[in-house]
């Protein structure tokens, strides 16, 4: 038995956290999707890049030189050209994956930590305790996503750590939005209510009985997030407000390669296929997770 | 139906007062003095303290807060510290121009939306529900900022068909409804039309996939209805969701416009707030934000509204 929304089958014998035999489903299921798979290879590809690309890149990405400056797409020696100050394209656009995802993927897990802790106390708390919490996030809500985050990065002032935040405190109310009704909807089951009245205090229930069932919707739905937060994180380095240069980021490459858009326009545009390729395949590995949890019995 | 407006409105008022302390909190958030992007660096202690007393940053925050609230409400949000002139006349006028913007583009993208989903819904797993399940990927995935780019490249630099930035030829800043003026439209809309045209398309699909399998569709196939209309039933049971997501969607284009307003030189709101970011015009920056989010507080309300009188198994439900 499945609830209509998709959760972990929570009756049967063991109510003890999702049953393995679910989460195997899921599992065997995202991997015979095949455009879940080439999403998650895609990845996979961009996170060895972020962890290894020094040593992958093939110049020194932070190399300038007014020599060779703007050179095309196949220039020997630069195999993508260079940018504005004559730096190795495909080197910068290598390493550059370890500033563009680790910004856009950290605000994502600080929001999934805390955006869960915050729904989850909320849900399970009921009354006064989720009416006082749901209303503040309503607030955050009227928001749209954009604005509150250039806005609070603008008030902050440009920087990594403030773009973190501002991102982080984009992506809190959504994520406890989804922990709060899913965790409202555990609350109410019968295996639940079976742990409280034979002596289960809150804490062991929402650790043993709760978390289980609401951490797996909530990390797909954080997944999903991913793709939005790397196009903020990089639009908000684009508006000069997060990385700041030299460093290679693919929000701040194409910021500052905009001077360059009639004189080498391909070039121009190579950092956005970066992030865009980022974005698809994040959204499509959610996708196919979200759609392997809905399983039909 | 009067109760539930009413009721809509009374849960809408305590949201707001929180968007404007949110707004109020903004500038407060702002590390070092707020004053500083106009006193000169070596500004006497005496002429701080009385630009301090001019400002009211010198009161206590509640004070401040109240009286920034109670004058909002009288159409005042202060003076802008960059410009000297008044934040709700800048602010109005970008307003317009956005408005402008985020208006085509919704429709661009709920039409092509609808379209696409639509056709994926009637023909599902067929290769065009496959085309329109990309194309809508596609749509959420772009970073909008560098497709925008990419239509520069595209349209102006190589193409050279349509002017790159602007809102208009010359430095005029009034907007006319004609050829010359609507070529400087083109692009920016275009490519904010993207993000609702995916939005829309994925959920017409769902809702068209959904009442095609109801039970009444089969009877009234048995009853012998034709095509066109069944199709009719499908767009009654889809309008009132889609027309919802498509307002929504132009609060986000409004609020989210910046990116795009900043690749095309569009003289809206996106463009303000960048500017007031950048010279820390503080009043201007709470001020932007406060109309644009009351804005979407309000699209919201009346989205709820309008959809509950199309669709009465909401209000009931």
């Amino acid at each position: 038995m499945t609830t209509l929304s998709g959760f972990p089958s929570t009756s049967g014998i063991s109510p003890v956290v999702a049953s393995p035999g679910y989460w195997q489903t899921v599992f065997r299921r995202v991997m015979a999707d095949r455009v879940a798979m080439f999403a998650g290879l895609v990845i996979l590809f961009l996170l060895v890049l972020a962890v290894f690309g020094p040593l992958i890149a093939p110049l020194d990405p932070y190399q300038a030189s007014m020599m060779k400056r703007l050179r095309p797409i196949g220039t020997e020696g630069h195999l993508l050209g260079t940018d504005e100050l004559g730096r190795d394209m495909l080197s910068r656009l290598i390493v550059g994956a370890r500033l563009s995802l680790f910004m856009g993927i950290t605000p994502v897990i600080c929001a999934f930590i805390l955006g869960s802790l915050i729904g989850i106390v909320a849900g399970y708390a009921g009354g006064l305790v989720n009416t006082l919490t749901m209303r503040t996030i309503d607030v955050f809500y009227a928001f749209p996503s954009v604005l509150l985050a250039i806005a609070l990065s603008g008030a902050l002032g440009a920087g990594i750590t403030n773009s973190l935040i501002s991102l982080t405190i984009v992506f809190i109310p959504p994520i406890a939005r989804v922990a709060e009704s899913v965790t409202t909807q555990i609350r109410s089951r019968d295996f639940v209510e079976a742990a409280r009245a034979s002596g289960a205090s809150a804490f062991t229930i929402v650790r043993v009985h709760v978390l289980g069932n609401v951490l797996g919707p909530i990390f797909v739905y954080a997944t999903s997030l991913i793709a939005v937060s790397m196009i903020l994180a990089s639009g908000l380095s684009f508006l000069g407000l997060g990385v700041k240069p030299p460093e290679p980021e693919w929000g701040l490459m194409l910021n500052t390669l905009r001077t360059a858009i009639y004189a080498q326009p391909w070039i121009a545009a190579l950092p956005g296929v970066m992030i865009f390729m980022t974005s698809i395949a994040f959204n499509l590995l959610a996708d196919g997770m979200r759609s392997a949890m809905e399983i039909k019995q | 139906m009067f109760s539930f407006v009413l009721q809509r409105i009374l849960v809408t008022l305590p949201i707001m007062l929180g968007v404007a302390l949110v707004c109020f909190a903004l500038v407060h958030l702002a590390p070092g003095d707020p004053l500083v992007s106009i006193l000169p660096p070596d500004a006497s202690a005496e002429l701080q303290a009385q630009l301090m007393i001019l400002y009211g940053f010198d009161r206590s925050y509640f004070e401040q807060f109240v009286s920034w609230i109670w004058r909002a409400i009288q159409g005042d949000l202060g003076t802008s510290i960059a410009t000297g002139r008044p934040v709700v006349d800048e602010v109005l006028k970008a307003v317009g121009n956005t408005l402008r913007l985020a208006l085509v583009a919704t429709v661009i993208g709920f039409l092509f939306g609808c379209l696409f989903g639509f056709v994926a819904g009637y023909f599902q797993n067929s290769w065009i529900d496959k085309l329109a399940s990309l194309v809508s990927v596609l749509g959420v995935s772009v970073p909008h900022y560098w497709l925008g780019m990419v239509m520069v490249i595209i349209f102006s630099s190589l193409l050279m068909w349509l002017p790159a930035s602007g809102a208009g030829p010359g430095s005029s800043a009034d907007w006319a409804w004609d050829l010359e003026h609507i070529k400087f439209l083109i692009l920016p809309a275009l490519t904010m039309s993207v993000i609702p045209m995916g939005i829309v398309s994925r959920t017409v699909r769902a809702l068209v996939a959904e009442t095609l399998a109801q039970e009444f569709v089969v009877g009234l196939k048995a009853k012998g209805m034709r095509d066109f209309g069944i199709f009719m039933h499908v767009v009654k049971n889809a309008a009132p969701t889609a027309l919802a997501v498509m307002g929504l969607q132009l609060g986000y284009l409004l609020g989210g416009s910046i990116l795009i307003e900043t690749v095309f030189s569009w003289p809206g709101t996106g463009f303000l707030l960048n500017s007031a970011i950048f010279q820390r015009d503080l009043p201007l920056l709470q001020g932007t934000i406060l109309v644009l989010a009351v804005f979407f507080v309000v699209l919201n309300l009346v989205v709820d509204v309008i959809q509950t009188m199309l669709d009465p198994r909401i209000a009931r439900g």
